[in-house]
């Protein structure tokens, strides 16, 4: 079929909400978008990891070090589903994860903040879970087939993260003053960079938008940022504590908040690698992958030598 | 039309050289590709759930039970090296599946039969 009827079909589905699956035609940058932002996706489940793996060992009791644990491994989880889903876009997983430990690829730039006290797991679940959660259920809407899979198997894992989170720092919010007081210093430092987690503004944004067009993503990064605002302002009551945004106020003519503006030095500062944990995180993920080498080597040996005994046999 | 997508999304950092440069095909390193069928309960089908890498069956079946089934999905669990399925060919649906259209006697709608025995 010629190129014009190939990219026609291609349109004329995306126009009428038909998915795109791994066998269809597909312009060539629709294909790159979709690896690029879906492998960077699947690395930050896995890099993401790391800030709460740090207080698994130390969580303050067997249920919470349950429950940590649990949220983890669903983590990874959602890594795995995320990287097969890239794959069948045709890059294979190997050179994901080489341009992951390159430094090549990128992934979300919230996991290179520290996990200082065991309130910021509670605030991670709550506010950087929460976010992640606005982006996912758009996500369970994307045109790509197996990207939106994913994502509705992920939702219906995201909302425990949430909830434990909140849970967690509840319990800290009706606690001693040092425990309310720790629930407020964690929750001063996740507030603006889980802000940051959507993106710059849209009118930063001054090249046509392409992934809207394709509906890869379906909302601009200022709707889903307000609306993640609007849910934190309303809930944030109910934990006793307060966000660090002297602007913070009910708009009425507008029906949402208002709210301060983002330091976005911070966020591109981070984004080129010059974030707290940047340098930390990959060299943990480079680790972990050499020294789990012996077992995907032994695993590989184990299944040539069954293979050729049930062949001898 | 642009094909260079520069705006940044959440979740998609674009550039130069972010991941997306190179397209390849299976390296000979990796692990064989798994696609996993699960059993949500029994007397039901397995319906594809999504796919994996592991050395062997075995580790497939295991890995499946960790990535596909940890809230209770699952009574019973299939793996196939993904190379040995074979897809009809996107391109033809339309001559594979056309000639049914014509066929509305096929479905039961189709017979229109007195009140009295309609619920047939
Ligand atoms: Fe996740
Ligand atoms: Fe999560």
């Amino acid at each position: 079929m010629p190129l014009p009827d190939l990219e026609k079909i291609f349109e004329h589905k995306i126009d009428q909400e038909v998915k795109i699956e791994p066998r269809d035609w597909m312009p060539d940058a629709y294909r790159k978008t979709n690896i690029r932002q879906i492998s960077q996706h699947a690395h930050s489940e896995i890099v993401g990891m790391l800030p709460e793996g740090n207080w698994i060992s130390r969580a303050p009791s067997l249920k919470r070090k349950a429950i940590l644990l649990a949220k983890v491994q669903d983590e990874g989880g959602h890594g795995l589903y995320l990287y097969s889903a890239a794959e069948t876009l045709g890059m294979s997983r190997e050179e994901m994860i080489n341009d992951l430990h390159s430094g090549k690829a990128k992934y979300s730039s919230i996991f290179n903040y520290p996990t200082l006290t065991w309130a910021d797991i509670g605030a991670i679940g709550w506010l950087v879970d929460g976010a992640a959660i606005m982006n996912q259920v758009m996500l369970t809407r994307t045109s790509y087939g197996p990207y939106a899979r994913a994502m509705v198997r992920i939702c219906k894992e995201e909302s425990f993260h949430q909830r434990q989170g909140f849970e967690a720092l509840l319990v800290l919010s009706r606690g001693s003053a040092e425990q309310k007081a720790m629930c407020q210093d964690a929750i001063n430092r996740w507030w603006w960079p889980s802000l940051m987690m959507f993106g710059p503004r849209d009118s930063e944004s001054s090249n046509s938008d392409q992934s809207m067009k394709w509906k890869i993503k379906r909302k601009s990064n200022d709707e889903l940022r307000q609306q993640f605002v609007d849910m934190i302002a309303e809930q944030i009551k109910v934990l006793g504590m307060r966000l660090p945004d002297e602007e913070l106020q009910w708009n009425e003519a507008r029906q949402h908040y208002d709210f301060g503006s983002i330091n976005w030095d911070e966020f591109w500062q981070v984004v080129k690698g010059n974030g707290p944990c940047n340098k930390q995180r990959l060299e943990a993920r480079r680790k972990a992958w050499d020294e789990g080498a012996w077992v995907r080597e032994a695993a590989t040996a184990h299944a040539a030598k069954r293979n050729s005994r049930t062949a001898a046999a | 039309m642009n094909p260079f997508i520069r705006i940044f999304r959440y979740g998609d950092i674009p550039e130069d050289k972010s991941g997306a440069g190179i397209v390849s095909s299976q390296s000979k390193n990796d692990w064989p590709l798994w696609e996993v069928f699960i059993r949500s309960t029994q007397g039901l089908d397995h319906k594809h759930v999504g796919s994996l890498h592991a050395a062997d069956a075995q580790m497939a079946i295991e890995n499946a039970r960790d990535v596909y089934t940890r809230r209770m999905e699952g009574v019973s669990i299939w793996v196939v090296e993904s190379k040995y399925i074979h897809a009809s060919n996107p391109d033809e649906a339309g001559s594979l599946y056309d000639p049914s259209a014509d066929k509305v006697y096929r479905h039961p709608t189709f017979y229109q039969l007195p009140d009295a025995v309609n619920h047939m």
